[in-house]
This record gives structure tokens, sequence and C-alpha cells, in this order.
């Protein structure tokens, strides 16, 4: 049997036998907000959400602490109904059916696996419900056991496993019920981060073998980032973008989405000129030129982003499509295949206008030029590697 | 011992220790110890004490077997005592969930005062209340015979039915918080994961609820019924001639009898009682002797 870098086989050889079926559950299904609002007394926690997903998908909802990601999720599993909207799965309205009878199953941000029962009896606590006798709830436990490569496993207590074991068996408790949809709260968050990275390329291979539709909750960019399909990005219960991970980076709909998303620099001003897809701001580091993405008008504020790898040293002339600055080096953290470098504005404080200096990154191979704090460098960047965006709220750092 | 005078000297120590020694031997094991000589030996007039008659004997124990009425108020008792237990579990059982997992804490805190209230009123005057209650001609009746729900006055206070209803509201709070106590540290989670998983609420509380609370149960029943087989107010003020409870017999024995011999054998075999009956819940709920501590 052919393992896989995770740690369990690829190959499911012998798990066919139980009547036939294989991980594969049969026609996962989409799931639709049809402008969801959810409020708490006064408190807007989730504000006319509008969004599909589509079955067998690996989705992400993306955002910072309390932005309302649980919130969603505990309304497509049943625990809460929306206010307003309507939820759908296949196509049915959800309204008043209970989590007990959604074809969900959800894994707790605290897992909360059942810990006086031992692993399989967790396991096929759904079987049980279900009344599926108990040889053959035994027998499924098995297979699921095996799927997640925790074989000899089956008699022990939860409290015996380590966090990655409960984590798994998390998992085989929720496949166990054969849902059409898996809803996952930050179920990584409690481990350290070596084992966090591990599980990242676990669910995504569960994910894949399964079939089954994944929703998935983070705060943290680099898990949604590697392993979604697609991310939903949140802020204080708004989404602010539904992008392809790349999308999300490169292309950021929102002032939030540029900042909560990696690092960026962050330039305000105020639009000088619009020529089709292009826009030009004036700011305190002279004129800036760079996409337009979402059709500022002249005369409006503005906020440039680019990121820090796409900044440059230029020498002498660099071509006239190049947005240039010219600033002193602050300070330059070495990271190794890297180096971040902290730059300031050469004459006044203007280019802290956006309450941040500016931040280069330079890649360690070997032009990496001796460089001196104080010394005054040419940067630049392309005007295809900025994004102009309307002024509006950035994410907290 | 020695962490013991580290922390606190020695003569904190061995103050502790005495007064701790003192306490139990003056105020527990002697007291024991005198009821269970006085057990073994017969009822004599204070010339005979010493005597040649004043020897060691089991009739005390024997006589509960062969007095046929003493032995049926002994096995009501039980009885009693049990289905008190099992009535309280039933009532106390919804309220310490919904209480520890339902309710917000602030509404938990006022329901657990209401709750409370009542008990800084004497049980005496408690259960006189019901007394009241449940006379032939009392309110009870009178409110149902002015909704016509009954035609004649029922007769509450005569047989086993009014002690149950004074003992289950006088030991409510004793079952409820070892429950609550037990349920309050249950996640939550876990009812919704079993919920989401499919579970009907009667399984989420056979499968997940109730072995969580389980020696918060078997505290409630113990206590309960340790309580209710050795209560006195309840079954005097509210029982009836066809009722009597073990412990009115005790009495009996002890102050109109003069048989303190006697009356501290039945006392004895009370206690016997409820040690068997913590064994048998300790068995049945398969906890320890450290769970039920907690
Ligand atoms: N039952 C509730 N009653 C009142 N307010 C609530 C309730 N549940 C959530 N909220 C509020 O709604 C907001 C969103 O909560 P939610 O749990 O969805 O955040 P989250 O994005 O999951 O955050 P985290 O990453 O910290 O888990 C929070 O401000 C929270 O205080
Ligand atoms: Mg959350």
């Amino acid at each position: 049997m052919a393992r896989s870098p995770f740690g369990f086989p690829l190959q499911l050889s012998g798990c066919n036998s139980y009547q036939g079926a294989d991980y594969r559950i049969a026609m996962s299904q989409d799931i639709q907000l049809d402008r969801v609002t959810m409020r708490f007394g006064d408190f807007v926690a989730v504000k006319d959400v509008s969004l599909t997903i589509h079955a067998g998908e690996f989705f992400s909802f993306l955002g910072p602490s309390g932005c309302g990601k649980t919130t969603i999720l505990r309304m497509v599993s049943g625990f809460n109904e929306p206010s307003e909207g309507v939820i759908r799965i296949g196509g049915q309205d959800m309204a008043g059916i209970g989590p007990n009878k959604r074809p969900t199953a959800l894994i707790f941000q605290n897992l909360a696996l059942f810990p006086l029962m031992t692993v399989w009896e967790n396991i096929a606590f759904g079987l049980e419900v279900r009344g599926v006798p108990k040889a053959k709830r035994r027998k499924r436990a098995e297979e699921l056991l095996d799927l997640i490569a925790l074989s000899g496993a089956a008699e022990k207590r939860v409290s015996e496993l380590s966090g990655g074991q409960r984590q798994r068996v998390a998992i085989a408790r929720a496949l166990a019920v054969e849902p059409k949809v898996m809803l996952l709260d930050e179920p990584l968050s409690a481990l350290d981060l070596k084992l966090r990275q591990h599980m990242r390329a676990e669910l995504r291979a569960i994910q894949r073998r399964t079939g089954v539709t994944f929703i998935y909750i983070t705060h943290d960019q680099g898990e949604a980032l590697t392993m979604s399909d697609r991310v939903a990005v949140m802020s204080q219960g708004v989404i602010q973008q539904i992008s392809k991970s790349a999308e999300i980076y490169n292309d950021p709909a929102t002032p939030f989405v540029a900042t909560f998303v990696g690092e960026n620099n962050v330039f305000r001003g105020q639009v000088k000129a619009v020529d089709g897809d292009w826009a030009t701001i004036e700011t305190g580091h002279g004129q800036l030129r760079g996409r337009n993405r979402n059709g500022v008008k002249v005369g409006e504020t503005a906020l440039l982003f680019a990121r820090p790898e796409r900044l440059n040293l230029v020498n002498g002339d660099a071509g006239a499509e190049m947005n240039r600055l010219d600033l002193t080096l602050g300070h330059v953290d070495f990271e190794g295949s890297f180096a971040n470098l902290f730059l300031r504005s050469g004459d006044s404080q203007a280019g802290e206008q956006a309450g941040r200096g500016v931040i280069m990154q330079m890649s360690n191979d070997g032009g990496l030029p001796r460089l001196v704090p104080g010394e005054k460098l040419p940067v630049g960047f392309a005007a295809e590697d900025a994004v102009i965006l309307a002024d509006g709220p950035l994410a907290a750092h | 011992m020695k962490d013991l005078v580290k922390r606190y000297g020695l003569m904190l120590t061995s103050y502790m220790v005495v007064a701790s020694l003192v306490w139990i031997v003056l105020l527990v094991i002697l007291p024991y110890f005198m009821m269970v000589n006085y057990s073994f030996r017969p009822n004599l007039v204070a010339a005979d004490i010493g005597g040649p008659l004043d020897h060691y004997t089991i009739d005390n124990y024997i006589t509960l077997f062969q007095n046929q009425v003493h032995f049926h108020v002994f096995l009501n008792t039980i009885w009693g005592g049990a289905l008190v237990t099992f009535i309280c579990l039933c009532v106390c059982y919804p309220i310490a969930y919904h209480l520890a997992k339902v309710a917000t804490p602030q509404r938990a805190a006022f329901l657990l005062l209401l709750l409370v209230i009542p008990f800084w009123i004497n049980e005496i005057l408690r259960t006189f209340a019901w007394f009241i209650i449940l006379a032939y001609q009392g309110p009870l009746n009178a409110f149902l015979k002015f909704f016509h729900i009954i035609d004649k006055p029922i007769r509450y206070l005569s047989g086993n039915g009014a002690v149950m209803v004074g003992m289950v509201y006088a030991f409510i709070l004793f079952m409820v918080f070892p429950i609550y106590n037990a349920m309050e540290s249950l996640d939550k989670n876990q009812v919704e994961a079993a919920r989401d998983l499919g579970a009907p609420t009667w399984r989420i509380h056979w499968r997940v609820v109730i072995p969580h609370a389980k020696p918060g149960i078997a505290v409630g029943c113990i206590m309960t019924f340790m309580l209710a087989v050795s209560s006195y107010a309840v079954p005097s003020i509210l029982g009836s001639t066809n009722s009597r409870w073990f412990t009115e017999i005790i009495y009996q024995w002890f102050f109109e009898g003069q048989n303190w011999p006697q009356g501290s054998a039945y006392a004895f075999i009370l206690l016997l009682l409820c040690i068997i009956f913590i064994l048998v819940m300790m068995r049945v709920f398969k906890v320890g002797l450290t769970d039920i501590a907690k």
C-alpha cells in the first residue's frame, strides 16, 4: 500500500468492503447564502452576505477575530437561524431545519470529542444515532480509522491521543455520517506550528479524496491561501472579496483585503488623472501610477498599494513606466533567503502619510548590496504592480 | 506532617493536629462508639448496670425482625426513601440541566435564588405550610373544586402521598446542586456536536449529558436518600398512622420507651442501611469515593 507524505495510505484497498462504498461521498451539494444577515440584539454580526459555494469545493472564510466567521458557520449548520435571508443546501431552503436534520457536519473550534467514549465510539456516534447495528458500526469506524491512519487506536480514550490525532478523530467522526458539507471552525488553531502545517496537507488530501464540500474558517491567511479553492475575506460581518487565493493576494478588491492579506505598502493621495484601466495619484512621494481596479475618479482620495517584493532598487534612469521614490534606508532585517528594508522619505515625513513607512523586500541572490542605514536609496516599482483603490479602512496590524 | 511543620511551625501544627483529633474523637468517634456499645446491651435499671445481667447481646437487633409492625415500617421507609429519591431525580435533572446549560448566567442566578429563598425558612414551618395546603379543607382542594377538576375534596394527608410531596420539596436543593455542579463543567459544544451528528434530545442526554453528570447524580441520590430515611419532621407532620417512618420508631424507643439500647440498635440499623445504599449507588453509577468527594 502506497503511503502518502501525509502519513496515511492513499490507496484504500480493503476499505471498499463496506457495501462497496468508497470514501467519495455521493453528491456533495451547493451551498447558497442569499442576503443573509445575523443580528444579536442591536449588534449586526453578519451583514447582508450573498455567496454560492460549489459542490466539492474547498472554501475558506478568512477574517480577523470577531468578524462573524463562526456565526456564518453556525447558521449553515443550523444552530442559529439567520435574522434575514435564506440559506440553501442543494437548492433546498434550510429554514426551520435543525442541526440534526441537515446534511452538514461541524468540526468545532475545540473539536468537542466525547471524552467518556472510546475513539471508535466517538467515530461511530453518528451511526449509532441512525440505528446502525453495533457490528457494522464498529466495522465502519475501523475503516475510517484506517483513513486517518489511526488503525490501532479504536479502544483508546480520547484523552490518550495527541492533539493531531484528536484532530483526525474529529474529522473521522464527522465523515462517518457522510455529510454533504463539512464545516470546520479553525480546527487547527490549537495545534503547534509544525503539526498545523502537516494537518493542512492532510485536510486538503482528505477533502480531495472524499469530494465533500469543505467550508473552512480561519484567521490565518497562510492556511486559507494554501488550502482553499476560493477564499472569502471578511471584516466586521461584511464580505470584502471572494476570489481564488492568488487573486486575493495579487488583486485585492478593498483596502482591507490589501492590508489584511500579506504585507503591503500604502500611499494615500488625490487622484490626478485616469486613463483607461490606469490612474495616477498625487502623494507625498510625488505622482504614482497604478491599476485603477475599481474605477476611482479624478479628485477622489485614493490609496495605492504596492507589495514589498515588487519594489526594486533603481539606478539612474528607470523606465518611464516606473514609479520612483527617493527614500532613505532606516534599517535592514535580514531573514536569510531575503531581507526586509525599512525605508523613510528622504526629506520629510511625507511617506508616513498613511501611517506606515515603506518596506521593500530583496531576495538574497548575491546582489544584495552592502546597505548602510541612512543611505539614500532610489526605489521603484512598475505601475502594473500597484493597485489603486478608493480610500477605505485598512486592516489593523 | 513534616511539610505542615515546615509551613506553619511546630506550635501551630501541633495545635491543628490536636484540635482535629479532639474534634474527631470527642464529636465523631465517641458518640458512635457509645451508641454501638449501648446497642449491644440490655436495657437495665441503674442498679443492675455493671451487674450479672449486664452482658453483650444482639437481642436489640433481633427485635426489629421479630416485631412485624416495626419491620413493616422499616421496609416502608426504605421504599419511601427510594421513591422520594427517584421523584427528586426526575424533578431536579431538568432543572439542573436548564440552570447549567440552557439559561443565561443572569437567568440562572435568578432561578437559583428563587430555589434557595424558601430554604431560608425553617423546615418545620415549610412542612406546616404543606400541611395547610394539603389539608382536607385546604386551599388545594378548594382550588381544584373551584375549577371543577374534582367534585369531592381529596384526603391527601392519609397515606404516603403527602409525606412524599413534603420530602421531595424539602430535599430539592440537595439533588439540584450536585447535578448542577457536575453539569456546569460539561462543554456545551459536546451537546451541540451530538446534535450536529443527528442525535435527538433523549440520546444526547443518555450518551453525553448523563455520563458526564453521573457523579453529581450519585451524590444527589445519596444525599436525598439519607436525608429522606432519616427525616423526622416531615413524616411526623405530614404522615398519618398508616405511613409511619422508621425515625419515629427510633424516637419512641429513646424518648417514650426510655429504652436507649433498643433505640441505639435501631438507629444503627438505619446507619447501616444508608451505608449499603451508598455502596449500591457507587456500584450502579460506577463512581469511586473520590468522584463523590468532588
Ligand atoms: N450568541 C451571541 N450573542 C451575542 N453576540 C454574539 C453571539 N455570538 C457571536 N456574537 C458576536 O458576534 C461577533 C462575531 O462572532 P463570531 O463568533 O462569529 O466571530 P469569529 O469571526 O468566529 O471570531 P473568532 O475568530 O474569534 O472565533 C462577535 O463580536 C461576537 O461578540
Ligand atoms: Mg470563531
